[in-house]
């Protein structure tokens, strides 16, 4: 997994609340086998007038100068609730997101977030409230290895992230490989649970 | 003895493999259902890393997300993405040596009814699926929550997942429901009340008489809409109903079994005295059959009631949103519920496609018919309820009443196949969702039960299902 340590760059306010996955990929545009191309389907709804045509809609944030390449989102509460798909993470990602400011998420896409190397990164509603509405076309500074988020103003702001997150954004883990390590506690945990409980 | 526990906590101990020192838990996951598209990418993960499926036997694959409901589907899927996925997935379960159940077979359906009619769905058991209305296993007291694709590779291989425990939340709906308030205007009257993000970071425990007395199907309705509030899961106690509906269901527990199991099934509910991090409770006199009138699960009022103003909400941000919403619906303030025509009506999807759910609707549709330019469609939650319904004649009331009756699948609950609603069409739904654009880009959706759905079809509006006997 690409690993996640500081960003520089532009963030784009799209500050509302319960922002779903269907938002951010509707599921006509998820019909892939890959992860690879879901960009095109970030937003579509919101950000094609004609959505078959790809025609851009103007009043969109991402087609607006100088947002149509900001690789930070500044979000509303309950950012990405709804539905588990995580082609919303992979869209964003293909799109270029790194990183997603918001007041809070939903639980699924925060984690499938952390595995991806975005960064779901919570601040208070009013500190979100009023990055969204400056709408800076500076670029902030994140660094996870800081736990700060740098203004265009020299401001700095620090935020909390759970560490079993943070270490994995940093390095990148593999989960699938640190809990494979364990596979012996793992066998021996199923067997005794397969024991006691026959019927599973 | 020790500290009281909840059902959660019983389920969430007994599956804990190793706790690091953050908290953080590699959790046994003893049923892994699939469906073609949120593991694609999952199967290629492990083929990229050369990895196995770890146990296949607790696996379970089906196609329902945008499998066509067409009666010709056996004949192809058309819509070439569609075709690849479904493909896909019967590539990737023979493959990896995983149990697929493909369209032609009867007990294809919504992944979140399969499960439960084949008796896989038990109590106390951990479930997951890359979904996230698996929250309606709870229904069974298993602890069954959706996941990202990430996820679902590493159960593949694994059979575990890294997780942190959830808080405990009990909501008790303590009463008797007034006639004609069913499991869905329950749950959405709890949605209502806590907000579409007022269960986040906690597992919710739905208990009280109205819940003791639902049937199972009720209990799946409730639990499935866990997760429009935010919560991780939604879990109801195991009794003699669940023990009842599980009994003799081809993967269930037999003989000797069962008995072991139905004594371990007893000891799961939460001991007396355990605590929770958070109380709701609601009284079932106060529930009245439910319609939304927005964007969100949570913008949910009484049939009753009329669409609210913005200009009333205090909160700026709650007015904008309010405001983008009745924009988005089409909707004026001030206008009664019961006054807005709809153009199509869908019953069906993982919160209401089973077969009481269709006896419901067909007991309001019986004898009449739907009104004038109205298109309405039932989609079964999957062959087998499809056939106990045709069997019991239902199907024969719906088509008699000019309904669709419909072969097995999500359909228009998220519109991924060509079940969908045209640019500002506005439909009576039984699914879980109102989000823009869900049942189609720039679709309306008002969320309903089966009955209140029935109703509408009946005559063109949203209307008081009450008001038809």
């Amino acid at each position: 997994m690409e690993k996640f340590i500081r960003l520089t760059g532009v963030a784009a306010p799209l500050y509302r609340p319960n922002i779903d996955t269907d938002a951010i990929i509707p599921s006509r545009e998820m019909k892939r086998v890959s992860k690879e191309g879901l960009g095109e389907g970030l937003f579509a709804d919101w950000r094609y007038s004609d959505v078959a045509a790809r025609v851009p809609n103007p009043d969109f944030i991402l087609n607006r100068p100088p947002f149509e390449k900001a690789p930070i989102l500044i979000g509303g509460a309950n950012f990405g609730c709804g539905s588990s798909r995580e082609h919303a993470v992979w869209a964003l990602k293909d799109y270029g997101v790194r990183c997603v400011i918001a007041p809070s998420f939903g639980a699924i896409f925060q984690g499938n977030c952390v595995r991806n190397g975005i960064l779901p990164l919570v601040l208070p509603e009013e500190r979100v409230a009023a990055l969204a509405n400056a709408a800076d076309p500076r670029p902030v500074t994140v660094d996870l290895e800081a736990l700060s988020l740098t203004m265009p103003s020299g401001e700095v702001l620090t935020f909390a992230i759970p560490p079993a997150d943070r270490q994995m954004l940093l390095e990148g883990l593999d989960p699938i490989g640190v809990t494979l390590k364990r596979l012996p506690a793992i066998l021996t945990f199923e067997a005794e649970h397969l024991r006691r409980h026959s019927w599973i | 003895m020790g500290k009281p526990r909840t059902l959660y906590d019983k389920i969430w101990d007994s599956h804990v493999v190793h706790r690091q020192e953050d908290g953080t838990c590699v959790l046994y996951i003893d049923l892994h259902l699939v469906h073609e598209v949120t593991s694609p990418q999952a199967f290629e993960g492990l083929r990229m890393a050369g990895r196995k499926v770890r146990r296949p036997s607790a696996t379970l694959a089906v196609a329902d997300h945008n499998v066509p409901t067409s009666h010709d589907r056996l004949a192809g899927i058309k819509n070439e993405e569609s075709r690849v996925q479904v493909e896909q997935l019967a590539i990737n379960t023979k493959e990896f040596g995983v149990d697929y159940y493909d369209m032609s077979d009867i007990r294809q359906g919504i992944v979140h009814v399969v499960g439960p009619e084949q008796g896989l769905t038990q109590p106390g058991m951990t479930i997951v699926c890359g979904d996230s209305h698996t929250a309606t296993h709870g229904a069974f007291g298993a602890l069954a929550f959706g996941i990202g694709t990430s996820d679902v590779e590493h159960v593949l291989a694994t059979q575990t997942l890294l997780l942190k425990p959830s808080k405990n939340m009990r909501i008790t709906v303590d009463g008797e429901l007034p006639v004609g308030v069913t499991a869905k205007d329950v749950v959405l009257a709890i949605i209502g009340k806590i907000g579409t993000a007022g269960g986040t970071g906690h597992v919710i425990e739905f208990a009280g008489s109205v819940i003791r007395g639902l049937s199972m199907e009720g209990r799946m309705t409730v639990c499935n809409m866990a997760i429009e509030a935010g919560a991780r899961a939604g879990l109801i106690a195991p009794d003699e109903t669940t023990f009842e509906y599980l009994k003799g269901r081809p993967q269930a527990p037999k003989a000797a079994t069962w008995e072991q199991a139905v004594n371990w099934w007893k000891s799961l509910p939460s001991d007396e005295g355990a605590v929770y991090d958070r109380e709701v409770v609601l009284k079932a006199e106060d529930i009245a059959p439910m319609v939304t009138w927005g964007t969100s699960p949570q913008d949910v009022l009484p049939i009753t009631a009329a669409v609210p103003n913005p200009a009333e909400e205090t909160d700026e941000h709650r007015r904008a949103a309010m405001e983008r919403a009745l924009k988005y619906m089409g909707l004026t303030a001030g206008t009664p519920l019961d006054a807005i025509p709809v153009d199509k009506v869908f019953i069906g999807s993982c919160t209401n496609s089973r077969i009481e759910d269709l006896r419901a609707a067909a007991k309001v549709v019986e004898g009449r018919h739907v009104a004038d330019g109205i298109y309405a469609m039932v989609v079964p939650g999957s062959g087998l309820v499809k056939e106990q319904a045709e069997a019991e004649g239902l199907d024969k009331v719906f088509t008699a009443a000019g309904f669709d009756w419909r072969e097995p699948g999500c359909s228009m609950c998220l519109a991924m196949n060509d079940d969908k609603l045209k640019p500002g069409e506005r439909c009576a739904s039984t699914s879980n969702r109102n989000f823009e654009g869900r049942q189609g880009p720039g679709g309306r959706t008002h969320l309903v039960s089966p009955e209140m759905a029935a109703a509408a079809a009946l005559t063109g509006k949203l209307t008081d299902v009450r008001t038809l006997n």
